[in-house]
């Protein structure tokens, strides 16, 4: 009995906040878009009991989910948001490993103050980060005024409202998440090890590749997961930073529900969306409970 | 250990010819303000078992990472085959390392593990199988091959390890503290098994150990450390019964020291004042004392003998009454207090049973030893 309490929480948390929330978009993604509050169609009139509820499932259908393969911005939208993430994944794990390398092989004593820095940006609202990179990029802002003052340029870089600020937007947003795992894992490799492989013949560089890379996989796989499956359904940044050409699903998610008022085709979109971030987020725990295992 | 087998007795050290493997030359190591290594010089031959002894912090280790190329001499020239190798990288050493705490490549297999120093080698691939196997036939690991290091136990990591370091054939292999992370039953068999290894390889062998039962049973030669000196260098058998200070004779073994006045009384023989009352000791000792020098007598438990009755026949006995019995099973040490309060102990192998033991507490007994029994040291 004790045990069946202790399971039953986490699966009455999930049960609460996730499945039954996604049962009701589910729902509105079957139903007809409506002029009405709620903007939709049929709902649920329980004061009919039993025969209102056969009412209701009559009259759900898929049409929305064929309308999505129907008009091409969706699946454009998709695929955008992939690339996109996909991108801005290899890009954190570009920036992400040296710093996470440089963090692992300092002294002891500096490695809090450099944790610290890596989640500092934390302590502001993400929001106004974002915010803060407008004034960077814009024609007018930091970079642009920097790079004319010392001459490199002469005219100011469009890079505010083009898919490369959405590029740094994300890249910096969410390069701690990058750097967190890959410093994990690198810190717990066994200085030890890398002395006996070039006691055994290799070069330094032959060791990190040998060595290092192979022993922080787990970090670098877990931090690019981290990165690419929020990245999928990114809103903000997009909006904030993208210009009109900047295609992502999160954006047009937004603008089917709080421009369109279209309920129904925003909640398909939400749902086809969360069946593509399945995959990975099932591939991510693959990773973590082997990483478990090998521990063991 | 060497004497063994009725070959020619294994003693390059006493040979002037031989040249040494090893060649340490007033070397001077120092971390900062630390000196690790006071200028220190040492030889050590081709196919030795040489062991590093000594208590943690007095500088075997700086001393074996220094040959592995880990660490460079601030002062002072190692040499390896008449070569000084202050300028060659470790990967680039015919040394090879086994680490105290094994380094085996987690993500690797067993055999990748042996596999690994030969990959880097330039031999050629046909022949790395062939080796691997040798390697895995001779530590026995020939069924693990296929294994993480985490999927076996930690007697057979250390084997891992061992031929991982043995597979490129070095001309010399390092070990650092090879055996402390195995239970004491496991590294007694393992002592022997390092030696037979170290045999059929005919590898040279520096072995870091702060275990001198370890050093002992292994080594060709030893040499006792502190504090980055050495106190002493030489044969397992030579350091037991001649220390050549009170630092070896108690670091080394159960040892009872008393202190006293050397008188000289004729060729290598003195007689030692050490207590009022007390008849004084007639010695036979090498070490070179004059008259009324202040001398440290020292004397394994071992080869003090204890009776009911005075011996006639020794030339040394005291009388003193049993304090303390230490019953180990095979020997028992007795605390034998003398009138003065100085506490000697002797020891006696147990070749009766219990019930018949003739000496318990309280009791009052002869203490008694030849005058080459035990060493006169002068610090």
């Amino acid at each position: 009995m004790r045990r069946f309490t202790l399971i039953a929480v986490p699966y009455l948390w999930l049960l609460a906040l996730f499945l039954v929330p996604f049962g009701i978009v589910f729902k509105i993604s079957l139903s007809d878009a409506a002029l009405a509050i709620p903007p939709y169609t049929p709902t649920l009139d329980l004061s009919e009991g039993w025969a209102g509820i056969k009412a209701l499932f009559a009259e759900l259908d898929f049409d929305n989910f064929v309308w999505l393969t129907q008009d091409d911005l969706y699946w454009r939208a998709y695929l955008s948001s992939l690339q996109i993430a996909l991108f801005s994944t290899l890009g954190c794990l570009l920036v992400g490993f040296p710093i996470a390398y440089g963090m692992a092989n300092a002294s002891e004593s500096w490695r809090p103050t450099l944790m610290m820095l890596v989640i500092l940006p934390f302590w502001t609202s993400f929001l106004i980060r974002v915010y803060a990179w407008i004034g960077i990029l814009s024609t007018e802002g930091l970079l642009n005024q920097f790079l004319m003052t010392i001459g490199i340029i002469s005219e100011p870089l469009q890079i505010l409202n083009t898919n490369k600020a959405v590029y740094i937007g994300i890249i910096y947003t969410y390069l701690p998440f990058m750097i967190l795992p890959i410093y994990a894992s690198l810190e717990r490799i066994d200085g030890s090890l890398l002395e006996a492989a070039e006691d055994l013949g290799c070069s330094r560089l032959q060791a990190f590749w040998l060595i290092t890379v192979p022993l922080a996989r787990p970090g670098v796989i877990a931090g690019s997961f981290l990165v690419f499956i929020p990245t999928i359904g990114e809103f903000v940044i997009p909006s904030l930073l993208g210009g009109s050409r900047t295609l992502m699903i999160g954006k047009v998610l937004w603008e089917e529900f709080f421009s369109n008022r279209d309920w129904p085709v925003a909640s398909a979109v939400a749902v086809v969306l969360l069946l593509i971030l399945v995959i990975p987020i099932v591939l991510f725990q693959r990773n973590e409970q082997k990483q478990r295992e090998a521990e063991q | 250990m060497a004497q063994v087998a009725p070959r020619p007795v294994f003693e390059p050290w006493n040979e002037p010819a031989a040249k040494p493997l090893i060649q340490f030359q007033n070397v001077t190591k120092r971390f900062g303000e630390f000196t690790a290594i006071d200028n220190l010089s040492l030889d050590i031959y081709e196919r030795e078992f040489f062991a590093l002894l000594g208590p943690s912090g007095c500088g075997k280790t700086t001393m074996m990472r220094m040959l592995g190329g880990f660490e460079t001499p601030t002062e002072g020239k190692i040499l390896l085959g008449g070569q000084d190798i202050a300028p060659v990288p470790p990967n680039k050493r015919p040394v090879n390392m086994m680490f105290q705490s094994y380094a085996l490549f987690p993500h690797l297999t067993v055999y990748d593990n042996i596999a690994f120093g030969l990959k880097r080698s330039d031999m050629p691939k046909s022949e790395i199988a062939g080796r691997v196997e040798e390697m895995l036939k001779l530590t026995r690991l020939g069924k693990f091959a296929g294994r993480k290091p985490h999927q076996i136990s930690g007697g057979q990591r250390q084997r891992v390890a061992l031929a991982r370091a043995l597979a490129k054939a070095p001309k010399l292999l390092l070990l650092d503290e090879p055996l402390g992370a195995l239970d004491k039953k496991l590294r007694t068999e393992t002592q022997f098994e390092l030696m037979d290894i170290q045999e059929r390889t005919g590898t040279t062998f520096v072995i870091v150990t702060h275990d001198q039962e370890e050093a002992m049973t292994v080594a060709s030669r030893i040499a006792v450390m502190n504090d980055g000196l050495l106190v002493q260098v030489d044969t397992p058998g030579r350091i037991y019964e001649t220390p050549n200070s009170t630092y070896v004779a108690d670091f080394i073994g159960d040892v009872n020291i008393i202190e006293g006045t050397a008188q000289p009384a004729g060729e290598g023989a003195y007689t030692v004042a050490w207590a009022e009352g007390q008849p004084a000791l007639s010695v036979q000792s090498a070490t070179e004392l004059g008259a009324g020098d202040r001398c440290f007598f020292a004397i394994r438990p071992e080869k003090v003998a204890i009776s009911a009755e005075k011996p006639a026949d020794r030339p040394n006995a005291v009388q003193g009454k049993i304090l303390d019995i230490a019953y180990l099973g095979n020997i028992s040490t007795y605390h034998v207090e003398l009138p003065g309060g100085v506490i000697i102990k002797a020891q006696t192998a147990n070749d009766r049973r219990i019930s018949r033991r003739s000496f318990t507490w309280e009791d009052s007994v002869w203490l008694s030893w030849t005058a080459t029994a035990g060493v006169l040291l002068a610090n």
